[in-house]
């Protein structure tokens, strides 16, 4: 059985009469990488934010390898490594500061986190950084960095929200080749949202997300299938015109 | 798939290594930012230099106290902006780790598995220790400047100051979590900084206030930043002003729970607000 890194239900969120998040259910399988398809605003942001336990959801739960983010938050945030969408990180501290204060929030003392350190970063390129302000770094290295730190406490589940904004074409296909292995390899459970289809490989799981609903999911051949389309981005324009028409998209939403 | 352990338990020393964690970035922050404790500085010190300057001979304070001579307004200023220090960099640091440049060092530091309430009081007491630091650095120039509080003052006021930090950092905490809206330190400075500083004891005494006007004495008997300096100002002189200390602590307290409750995800305001979050 393929446990579930990251398990959706029901959850649904407004924030004042706006309808962000609508009876999303969705799962992450450990070990792949699933990406989470929605134009901007389709609620990938919102989502994140609940499972991080930003803000409490309306209704629904969300567990994270079968720990439940509200009841038992510690358990779900320690396998949890999360990449905002907004960069986060101290422009004046080093590449080793921020991720030493990183490891700290997970109360792993200095000594692990050297340990650690290293291997992340080398895995991300960014070694040769480390004493580096951050300040100094490029757009792409500061995402990677992002990434190691993401990844300092060994969490079975990372999500990343939109990571390539503002990458280079060779930054973003980098980036997306040393994240697809770390599912591959590492065995990581990886929700990685995007509004490009072009970062969507045939292999993936897809989860198409479209004003707060869950449109289609499974691997990316199912969601084709289920579209009845030829490649990814027939698919996405079907899913969306289906949910427009009120009948059709019942049918979606089910 | 590889199978997963919990990685580690949220053990005491786990807490402890997460609190020095959160205190550690805040020093390195602060030194790494010459600007931001420059600025820290100079504020207090152009209002001892140039203000108070100004004002000796127009304001005479007679003998209050805890002076026990007739002290020159320098002097009697001073408590004030030791306050003031406080009270800027309190809601500088709650404030800025929501809406500054650093937008979403407040989301990282909630990804910690460790409970709300450690993590926000950990970050409240770094500020606090920031904060000392600062009205250190400003005494030591205040010194040069002839005001000389006995040297004793200066021990009993180290942990008046982590009240009064404690105090003005929750205070600050409740402010980022209220106003979403809150663009820029600007309007913080017209709507909470200058009313809490001007209707208080730091720039005259009460009594000269009441002579004036019984309505702004009223007012300035209800702003716990009276309390703040008053606290501070029998503290330099070796005195503790248990009043103060008491109010402050129960002010202290309240902004904490409140704050507290504020950044609670499930009942708080960020929740109803929509949070900082959406920003960006």
């Amino acid at each position: 059985m393929t446990q579930s890194a990251l398990r959706i239900d029901g959850l649904s969120h407004t924030f004042g009469s706006r309808q962000a998040l609508d009876n999303v259910s969705l799962t992450v399988p450990a070990g792949t990488f699933t990406a989470l398809l929605g134009l901007n605003g389709a609620g990938k942001t919102t989502l994140f934010s609940l499972v991080t336990r930003l803000y409490d959801s309306t209704s629904g739960t969300i567990e994270v390898f079968g720990f439940d983010v509200r009841r038992e938050s510690p358990a779900a945030l320690s396998r949890l490594g999360i990449v905002f969408q907004a960069r986060t990180l101290d422009l004046d501290l080093s590449v080793r500061q921020s991720l030493l204060y990183h490891a700290a929030l997970h109360g792993i003392g200095r000594r692990q986190a050297r340990l650690r350190m290293h291997s992340v970063l080398e895995k991300f390129a960014i070694a040769d950084r480390i004493d580096d302000k951050v300040r100094n770094l490029s757009g792409g290295q500061m995402r990677r960095l992002e990434i190691a730190r993401a990844l300092i406490h060994d969490p079975a589940l990372l999500l990343l929200d939109e990571p390539t904004v503002g990458l280079d074409v060779e930054a973003r296909e980098s980036l997306i080749k040393e994240v697809r292995r770390l599912a591959s390899e590492e065995g990581n459970g990886i929700l990685w949202a995007t509004h490009l289809l072009e970062e969507i490989h045939m292999t993936d799981r897809l989860i198409v997300l479209h004003k707060g609903r869950v449109l289609a999911q499974g691997t990316v051949s199912e969601v084709l299938l289920q579209a009845d389309a030829a490649d990814v981005q027939t698919a996405f324009r079907n899913l969306i015109n289906a949910s427009q028409t009120p009948s059709l998209g019942q049918e979606a939403a089910e | 798939m590889k199978p997963r352990e919990r990685p580690y338990a949220l053990s005491l020393p786990g807490y402890a290594i997460c609190f020095f964690g959160i205190v550690w970035r805040e020093a390195l922050r602060f030194f790494s930012q010459k600007g931001r404790f420059l600025s820290a500085l100079v504020r207090p010190l152009v209002w001892l230099f140039i203000f108070a300057a100004g004002l000796r001979t127009v304001l005479g304070v007679s003998i209050i106290p805890p002076y026990e001579t007739y002290v020159l307004y320098e002097v009697y200023v001073t408590p004030g902006l030791v306050a003031m220090i406080q009270l800027f960099n309190g809601l500088q640091s709650s404030l800025s780790m929501v809406y500054d440049r650093e937008v979403g060092a407040m989301r990282i530091l909630l990804v910690s598995p460790y409970p709300r309430w450690f993590l926000l009081i950990a970050k409240l007491i770094a500020g606090v220790l920031v904060s000392i630091l600062q009205v250190y650095a400003f005494l030591v120039v205040a010194y040069l400047w002839e005001v000389e509080p006995p040297l004793i003052g200066y021990l009993t006021l180290l942990p008046v100051l982590v009240l009064t930090g404690f105090m003005l950092g929750a205070m600050g905490l409740l402010l980022s979590s209220l106003f979403r809206q809150l663009e820029n330190f600007a309007s913080v400075m017209n709507f909470v900084i200058f009313p809490m500083f001007f209707a208080s004891s730091a720039l005259y005494p009460l009594w000269r206030i009441q002579e004036s006007s019984p309505l702004l004495y009223e007012i300035c008997r209800f702003n716990p930043f009276t309390y703040v300096v008053e606290a501070i100002r029998f503290a330099l002189y070796g005195q503790f002003d248990w009043t103060s200390l008491t109010i402050i602590a129960g002010v202290a307290a309240v902004f904490l729970i409140l704050s507290l409750f504020a950044y609670n995800p499930s009942k708080g305001l960020i929740a109803r607000h929509g949070g900082p979050a959406t920003a960006g």
